[in-house]
């Protein structure tokens, strides 16, 4: 037993170490190198000495105060919005919530598009109001890229809800919640609230780590901001991306400096939602003893439930109005459907390179990072988990892409693969890797450890036992696992633009770059497309292990 | 056939679960082990079958045979183990079940299905071998499961309270076929059981923890 545990010993350091050389050192070298620029260290452009002027240049640069304001506001309020809703949902019973995966599936860039297709002066929402207002013209309001911010948030709450439902499900789904419910309603507490003072205090535990991703790419996101965020001056990520490709090289400076702030931007919001966890626990407790039965509390509930739905049919709309303006020939306002039909934008539009490079960088990116987590998780049988090497997979998670990805290009740079498809895997490994990991790790851990006991004691080596009992077993579970890392790869965008040196087009970059341009059917055919990946890639999830398992009842019904 | 605990301890954070252990089971004979809940009776099964998850420490030896296989993997250490569930593996037909437990060394596709199809017939499964383990009866498992650990030939065999999930009446066929099939191939056999009955009926050493 010595000898098996030092080989599964060795295994593990193996994993380890590809998680620290491939997955963190970059990170921290990317990190480095931005910061080395944020000080003045740019050897590329012959300054060798540490100053403060790209500080100063960044201070200086118009609108360096609204951008940081904007992004503050709009990170932090949509993450507490969309928290709001989605506790308040939670609290009044949500059912089982089968109709999330598209909704989860889908990427930013295409759920973005589709929302500045309905909410844009000419969209479908002033489409339909036209008759009403007497509007024969698009009306002259900013309802998309407005100064505050707005439409962003908007957007953000509409991608980020579907998450944080999915994460709190899972959560739920470990507490007795019915029973101590229960309890509270014998006492006199109203449903909702007994929810939120019995349940919400043990589900926040394990939903903190997510609420914290989701509010630091909130405070981060650049695609999002791009297409339906304010212009001038935008959040701080898109000016940063703004100055790290502006002609004059010098912005490097400034843009190095403003990336770095991002990066401290995400720690303080981050600090600000811990400290407010702090003052929450001390006046929820006062809450608490104080024994109010909260029976007026049930509207605001439905209140939450109300929004869920509204935005819900609000993202609906949006991927449906993808799909109408890819097929719209002729469409002019107020009409609220195309007058003319075609799928000549279809025949037209160049969209097959960008499909082959996004489908190739996802079916790379996806199976080495479904290798490695099948490793990791192979590695840990037998040995206590290694709780630190687990926290450190969401660090890519937590700190903005902009931070790093430019300082991370120049190291590839000067080792001479930037602007590759291998460059563009690894940028995308470091983001696709821990949600793989994280969609397997659980349903890995929670098969029956006694049917692989029970296989060693047939004779059956570690090995076999992987290959002949658990992969197989756990079908349904890897190939979700695979579909989440492809919904993540297609949505990367930063990633696969900086690293690709701009010379790699996928979907993505494609309609992030068309949706300031004019024509609306080639960005709806793209956008399409982009959302229809994710969509295709959870069917076959759910499909291949039906029919693999058809005569398999136990596996069909999904449990071990 | 023999097993064989010499002073066999499990200790967790320097802490030993129960005293010293020591064992002899013939060949053919099953001895039972028996004991309050929680006081380490399926932590010794697992030191046995060499199942220890990490955190436990181990002193003593395991014979099988004759043999000293305490430094062995479970694979190698030839001690089957059945439990109280019948655990047939999900995804695998009920033959492809047994065939799982049938050693490389029975070689040709022929002859191995005829084995299985063998081992099912004594069960009285006849031609169930591409049934879904699901759609069996709990006695159908249990006897599947049973032929499943007799196949890969064990020197030893562990039964984790084999029997507490079936009902009293297929409780004691269960155990007639159970300690029938394992006398008539001499296996040591070591039980956990709550059950004084299953004890009596085993008819070996007892020991209580």
């Amino acid at each position: 037993m010595g000898q098996a545990l030092h080989q599964v010993s060795r295994l593990r350091g193996a994993v380890l170490a590809v998680v620290l050389l491939g997955l963190i050192a970059p990170i921290l070298v990317g990190l480095a190198e931005t910061a080395r620029a944020a000080f003045g260290v740019l050897p590329a452009l012959g300054l060798n000495a540490w100053s403060l002027k790209p500080w100063r240049m960044l201070f200086a640069q118009p609108g360096f105060g609204s951008s940081l304001r904007l992004s503050v506001v709009t990170g932090l309020g949509s993450t507490l919005i969309a928290l709001a809703l989605a506790v308040g949902f939670c609290a009044a019973a949500p059912g089982r919530m089968r109709w999330l995966p598209p909704f989860l599936a889908v990427p930013h860039a295409a759920m973005a598009v589709g929302l500045a297709f309905v909410l844009a002066p000419s969209g479908w929402i002033a489409r339909a109001l036209a008759p009403v207002m007497g509007w024969v013209q698009p009306p002259d309001i900013a309802s998309v890229h407005d100064a505050w911010g707005l439409a962003l948030m908007l957007g953000l709450v509409v991608k980020e809800l579907p998450f944080l439902l999915l994460v709190m499900a899972s959560g739920l789904s470990q507490l007795p919640v019915a029973r101590q419910i229960a309890v509270g309603r014998a006492m006199g507490y109203g449903p909702g609230v007994a929810w939120i003072k019995l349940i919400l205090p043990q589900l926040w535990p394990l939903i903190r780590l997510p609420v914290w991703v989701v509010l630091a790419y909130g405070v981060s996101v650049v695609d999002m901001a791009i297409i339906l965020g304010p212009s001038n001056p935008p959040t701080l990520a898109v000016a940063v991306l703004r100055w790290f490709s502006a002609a004059d090289v010098a912005m490097i400076l400034p843009a190095s400096a403003g990336a770095l702030l991002q990066a401290g931007l995400v720690v303080g919001c981050i600090a600000v939602l811990w400290g407010a966890e702090g003052v929450l626990r001390v006046v929820g407790r006062w809450w608490l003893r104080r024994g109010g039965r909260g029976m007026s509390w049930a509207p605001g509930l439905q209140l939450a439930r109300v929004g869920v739905w509204g935005l819900i049919g609000l993202a609906a709309v949006a991927l449906l109005s993808l799909m109408v303006w890819s097929l719209a020939w002729r469409w002019s306002y107020p009409m609220i459907w195309p007058e003319a039909w075609s799928g000549g934008i279809w025949m037209r539009a160049d969209w097959g390179k960008a499909l082959i490079n996004t489908l190739v960088l996802a079916g790379v990116t996806v199976v080495l990072s479904l290798l490695l987590a099948v490793f990791w998780l192979e590695a840990e049988e037998n040995l206590t988990r290694a709780a630190w090497a687990e926290a450190l997979i969401y660090l890519p998670l937590l700190i903005p892409q902009i931070g790093f990805l430019y300082g991370l290009n120049v190291v590839f740079l000067r080792a001479g693969i930037s602007g590759g498809y291998g460059a563009v895997v690894w940028a995308q490994a470091l983001f696709v890797f821990p949600y793989v990991m994280i969609a397997l790790s659980e349903p890995w851990r929670a098969l029956d450890a006694r049917l692989l006991r029970l296989a060693a004691a047939l004779g059956a080596g570690r090995w076999r036992r992987l290959i002949a009992l658990r992969l197989p077993m756990l079908l349904g579970p890897i190939l979700t696992a695979a579909a989440i890392g492809v919904a993540v790869s297609v949505a990367q965008y930063l990633p696969t633009l900086f690293l690709g040196a701009g010379r790699i087009a996928t979907l993505t970059t494609e309609a992030v770059t068309l949706s300031s341009g004019s024509d609306r059917r080639v960005t709806g055919v793209y956008a399409s497309l982009q959302a229809a990946l994710p969509f295709a890639a959870y069917g076959l999830a759910a499909l291949v292990p039906a029919w693999w398992h058809r005569n398999r009842r136990d596996l069909r019904r999904g449990g071990v | 056939m023999s097993l064989e605990l010499l002073e066999l301890s499990v200790r967790r954070g320097g802490v030993a679960l129960f005293p010293p252990l020591s064992l002899q089971v013939a060949g053919g004979a099953v001895a039972a082990v028996m004991g309050p809940s929680g006081v380490g009776k399926s932590t010794l099964l697992d030191a046995i079958g060499g199942h220890l998850a990490h955190g436990f420490s181990l002193t003593g030896r395991v014979l099988v045979q004759g043999r000293d296989v305490t430094a062995l993997p479970a694979e190698a250490r030839r001690i089957g183990v059945m439990f109280q569930d019948a655990l047939l593996f999900p995804h695998l037909s009920v033959g492809d079940n047994l065939a799982f437990g049938l050693p490389a060394a029975v070689r040709g596709r022929a002859v191995r299905q005829a084995a299985v199809e063998a081992a099912l017939a004594q069960a009285g499964l006849e031609g169930m071998y591409g049934r879904d383990p699901a759609t069996l009866s709990g006695g159908q498992r249990a006897r599947a499961a049973l032929m499943r650990a007799l196949l890969a030939e064990p020197l030893a065999l562990l039964l984790d309270e084999p029997f507490s999930k079936l009902d009293a009446a297929l409780r004691g066929e269960m155990r007639r076929f159970l300690f029938g099939h394992l006398r008539a191939r001499g296996i040591a056999t070591l039980m956990v059981t709550h059950d004084p009955e299953d004890a009596a009926e085993a008819g070996g050493a007892v020991v209580v923890l």
